[in-house]
């Protein structure tokens, strides 16, 4: 092997960086947030405080909460000063 | 002063993890990687993060990783710092370890790498148990708290770790909570910039371990701080600040939100009151002492 060059990688095992490393975590889910447009304010402290960072902002518009991996914690809602976002049951939602 | 709007949109400890609903400690973590950004490298010993870390051949950080055994964590970051030094390259290198692995398993090579100097940012998130196991009594599980190894609740007081790591005249320590995330984050801009070794303890609230709604992990952290329980404060080069709470709450808000804290008897409630009160008058003592102290570099 004598002057080639050689990566490390060629030889062990490593991971790489993988959205959902533990599946669909939005399966998980017993409540649902639901962001009411018209109490929201824009201050992007849900997307702050997601554990996850499921919720994604967008400059100037409402944020959009990825429901693939939202977990249904509700600390953002817990933590919303204007409480624009309120838990609805996942039943509900599932039978619509 | 860090704002909402600076932050990064980048995300390193990406979505679908396996942590619990509502974790306090993805939280922190996330706000942590968000300042420190891509050029970090985590050494992280047995515990939550390194569980949520996720399986071969996935990984949930976007960040390199080493995984070690329990308690050699701050060894393998020394060795990391070393090596990053002969090969110049200015990369953060960070130590995650839970309360377990710092004050319990790993408290000697921990205790080791702050008397060496060796330039790393050691960050414990403390969520007061051995969580992932499947929550056994630490030595920074509260008074009174009931475990699954104490269930009558455990009757000795909490280690003060920051003020352990603070007499290892190191180059910064700081308590953090969840509750106060700005803090959180310039706390760990400020340790960042430093060089040396540097230590941050985030009190990280773990709803399934300490028996809360899922929702509650921001808001039991300011109620922590708010109580006295949690002080937040901020030792440089032997200085001590701590951040005072105008209008303190009684200890008893804090406890009865959390199920681990049935049935404390108004005696042990009344004797943890008088005890939260000594230790933040001597922290206003000590911030008076070392007010004075300029110590050369």
């Amino acid at each position: 092997m004598a002057g080639q060059k050689t990566k490390i990688f060629d030889y062990t095992a490593y991971s790489l960086p993988t959205e959902g490393s533990a599946g669909f975590t939005g399966s998980w889910r017993s409540k649902r947030p639901v962001i009411v447009d018209a109490k929201c304010t824009k201050c992007n402290l849900c997307w702050l405080y997601c554990p996850e960072g499921t919720i994604i902002r967008v400059k100037g518009k409402i944020p959009i909460i990825d429901l693939t991996y939202c977990k249904g914690c509700g600390v953002c809602a817990n933590e919303c000063p204007s409480k624009a976002i309120n838990m609805e049951d996942e039943s509900k939602w599932l039978s619509k | 002063m860090v704002t909402i709007n600076e932050l990064t949109d980048d995300e390193f400890l990406l979505k679908g993890n396996s942590s619990c609903a509502g974790c306090g400690a993805t939280m922190a973590i996330r706000w942590v990687l968000k300042i420190l950004g891509k050029n970090t490298v985590l050494v992280m010993p047995a515990g939550c993060v390194s569980v949520f870390q996720g399986m071969f051949p996935a990984s949930a950080f976007g960040v390199p990783v080493i995984d070690s055994s329990f308690g050699a964590q701050s060894s393998i970051s020394a060795g990391l710092a070393a090596a990053y030094k002969v090969k110049g390259k200015k990369i953060n290198i960070v130590t995650l370890a839970g309360d377990g692995g710092t004050g319990d398993i790993g408290l000697h090579a921990v205790s080791a790498a702050a008397e060496r100097g060796d330039d790393v940012l050691y960050i414990c998130y403390d969520n007061e148990a051995y969580m992932n196991t499947g929550v056994q009594r630490s030595s920074l599980t509260p008074y009174g708290a009931k475990t699954g190894t104490n269930p009558e609740g455990k009757m000795e007081w909490k280690k003060n770790l920051p003020l352990i790591m603070a007499a290892h005249n190191i180059t910064y320590v700081a308590t953090a909570s969840v509750g106060f995330p700005f803090d959180l984050m310039r706390k760990v801009k400020k340790a960042a910039s430093l060089s040396g070794f540097r230590y941050i303890h985030i009190l990280t609230p773990c709803p399934p371990g300490w028996g809360t709604a899922e929702n509650l992990a921001a808001e039991l952290g300011r109620l922590a701080v708010r109580c006295g329980i949690f002080p937040l404060f901020e030792v440089e080069k032997g200085k001590l600040t701590l951040h005072k709470v105008s209008s303190r709450l009684p200890v008893s808000k804090y406890f009865e939100v959390q199920r681990r804290f049935e049935g404390l008897t108004e005696e042990q409630l009344k004797y943890i009151q008088s005890r939260v009160d000594e230790e933040l008058a001597y922290l206003e003592q000590l911030e008076k002492i070392t007010s004075k102290v300029s110590k050369a570099e």
